[in-house]
């Protein structure tokens, strides 16, 4: 190992070991950190010259917290993985965006999912498409979805207590067929073939269970993680905007749909909703 | 945990040229949890004074029934309907009386005298009065409500544009806050001719 990564002084001893770890599990004893010039995270974080960090870091996060209500789903079928999420941000109870792109598409076979702190995620996962693109040109083969998982668990666990905010799944295609596994920012990894994320996710889950099959076809699948996604947006009141479906095969990632949900609702209910039986006048 | 904030709701009033508008969200929730979307937060009076009621639902409710039972009363001693003046000074005092343990509600009165005059007039929830000239807000998008009405009232509109402009600023108002919407309900008072409609507003 040249050079020490996610350089975080006081938190030297773990970091720099679960990093470590994180890069020999991947790469197979390989060192990234020379291949990327630098450490894998682009520079050093500043630390706040206090005596008890973690639980200074935890309290900073109460103060800022940038969560954002949020519904994500995904499965295994068939034929493929489907990867089905909201749009919306919320600071509180107010609105900031409904436009908010969830899923990253950290190369042509692989997709990953936002849930909990926008910032903790949105930058985690470019990180981990930078680790990802960095596998494949040492190694002259794309990466697994086991081990870009696993990359992210790593970067979360060598953070954790830090206050870190971050429910992702990470699906997409490898040689040994479709994958999804579910990763946290209190370094929890799992593999599955049905997930759902965020403050609408027992929503969605109702949903899913009730009409999932293994022997759906395509359009039953993608219709299921629209339907999902959009009752979930209906009683989640943080959850909400459009719901954006991607299609995973053998060839990659499609996205399939993306549609409002104010199109969506007086499409299922042209009628009214039955919440709102009662005529309203 | 804010129990103001509990329920969730969006009420607007506004005034025109002879007449006025009131218009409330649909949604009922607990929390982040939506119940129903049928939950009107606006109650008449009498054909010319409805009184809207932001915050805690079971105390709105509550509430409710006691002006109704008041305005009975008031009925049955006076021979007449009270003038919204009048019915807002008793929406006041009520809340008052119960200064130190309140009613989590929010009012927004809306109504027009005998002669057409329209008369709007919010409080919070100790009773404390605000009269106002143009338009009210109450609810749990408050900041989102007085920007869009600042910006889209005009004074001395007629009751359909009136209508227009009042159900454009709700609209626009709740889809800035998560704890409001699913639909719409607004009522226009005038003294020739008074209406009420359901707005179809985004279920997100």
């Amino acid at each position: 190992m040249a050079s020490t990564r996610l350089n975080v002084p006081g938190l030297d001893g773990r970091c720099a070991g679960a990093s470590r770890a994180a890069a020999t599990l991947a790469l197979g004893g390989a060192d990234l950190a020379s291949l990327a010039g630098g450490s894998p995270v682009a520079s050093e974080f500043p630390l706040p010259a206090v005596q008890d960090l973690d639980r200074f870091e935890n309290n900073v996060q109460e103060l800022v917290k940038p969560e954002h209500g949020t519904t994500t789903l995904g499965f295994i079928f068939r034929d493929g993985v489907i990867i089905a999420v909201d749009s919306r941000a919320s600071q509180g109870s107010y609105v900031s965006s409904q436009t908010v792109k969830k899923v990253i598409e950290i190369n042509p076979y692989l997709v990953g999912t936002m849930a909990g702190g926008a910032a903790d995620c949105a930058f985690w996962q470019r990180n981990l498409g930078m680790q990802c693109r960095m596998f494949e040109l040492k190694n002259k083969k794309r990466i697994t979805v086991c081990a870009a998982s696993k990359m992210l668990a790593n970067t979360m666990y060598s953070y954790k207590g830090m206050g870190l905010s971050m429910g992702s799944m990470i699906g997409g295609w490898d040689p040994s067929g479709p994958a999804i596994y579910y990763v946290d920012s209190d370094g929890q990894r799992t593999k599955g073939t049905i997930f759902s994320v965020g403050s609408g996710s027992l929503y969605a889950y109702g949903v899913l269970d009730q009409g999932y099959k293994w022997d759906m076809d395509v359009d039953t699948a993608v219709e299921l993680g629209q339907r999902a996604i959009y009752h979930a947006q209906f009683r989640d009141a943080v959850s909400g905007g459009t719901c954006s479906v991607y299609h995973i095969t053998k060839d990659g990632w499609t996205k399939i749909r993306g549609n409002n949900h104010y199109d969506m609702h007086y499409q299922y209910y042209p009628g009214g909703h039955p919440t709102a039986a009662n005529d309203v006048i | 945990m804010s129990i103001s904030t509990y329920n969730g709701a969006a009420i607007i009033a506004m005034s025109g040229k002879d007449c006025v508008a009131i218009g409330c969200d649909l949604r009922l929730g607990i929390q982040n949890q939506t119940l129903a979307t049928d939950f009107k937060k606006v109650y008449k009076i009498h054909d010319r004074l409805y009184l809207g009621l932001a915050g805690l639902a079971t105390d709105a409710l509550t509430l409710n029934q006691r002006f109704q039972f008041k305005h009975n009363m008031y009925k049955l001693r006076e021979e007449r309907n009270m003038k919204p003046a009048t019915f807002a000074h008793m929406v006041s005092k009520t809340l008052y009386e119960k200064r130190f343990g309140p009613y989590f509600v929010e009012p927004v009165i809306a109504g027009i005298d005998d002669d057409g005059t329209p008369y709007i007039t919010g409080m919070d929830s100790l009773g404390a009065m605000e009269t106002s000239k143009d338009f009210m807000v109450a609810g749990t998008a408050p900041n989102s409500l007085w920007g869009v009405c600042e910006s889209f009232y005009r004074p001395n509109l007629g009751a359909d544009d009136l209508f227009e402009t009042i159900s454009q600023c709700l609209l626009s108002g709740v889809d800035r806050d998560a704890l409001s919407g699913w639909g719409a309900v607004v009522y226009v008072i005038a003294k020739d001719k008074s209406f009420v409609r359901t707005l179809k507003g985004r279920m997100d």
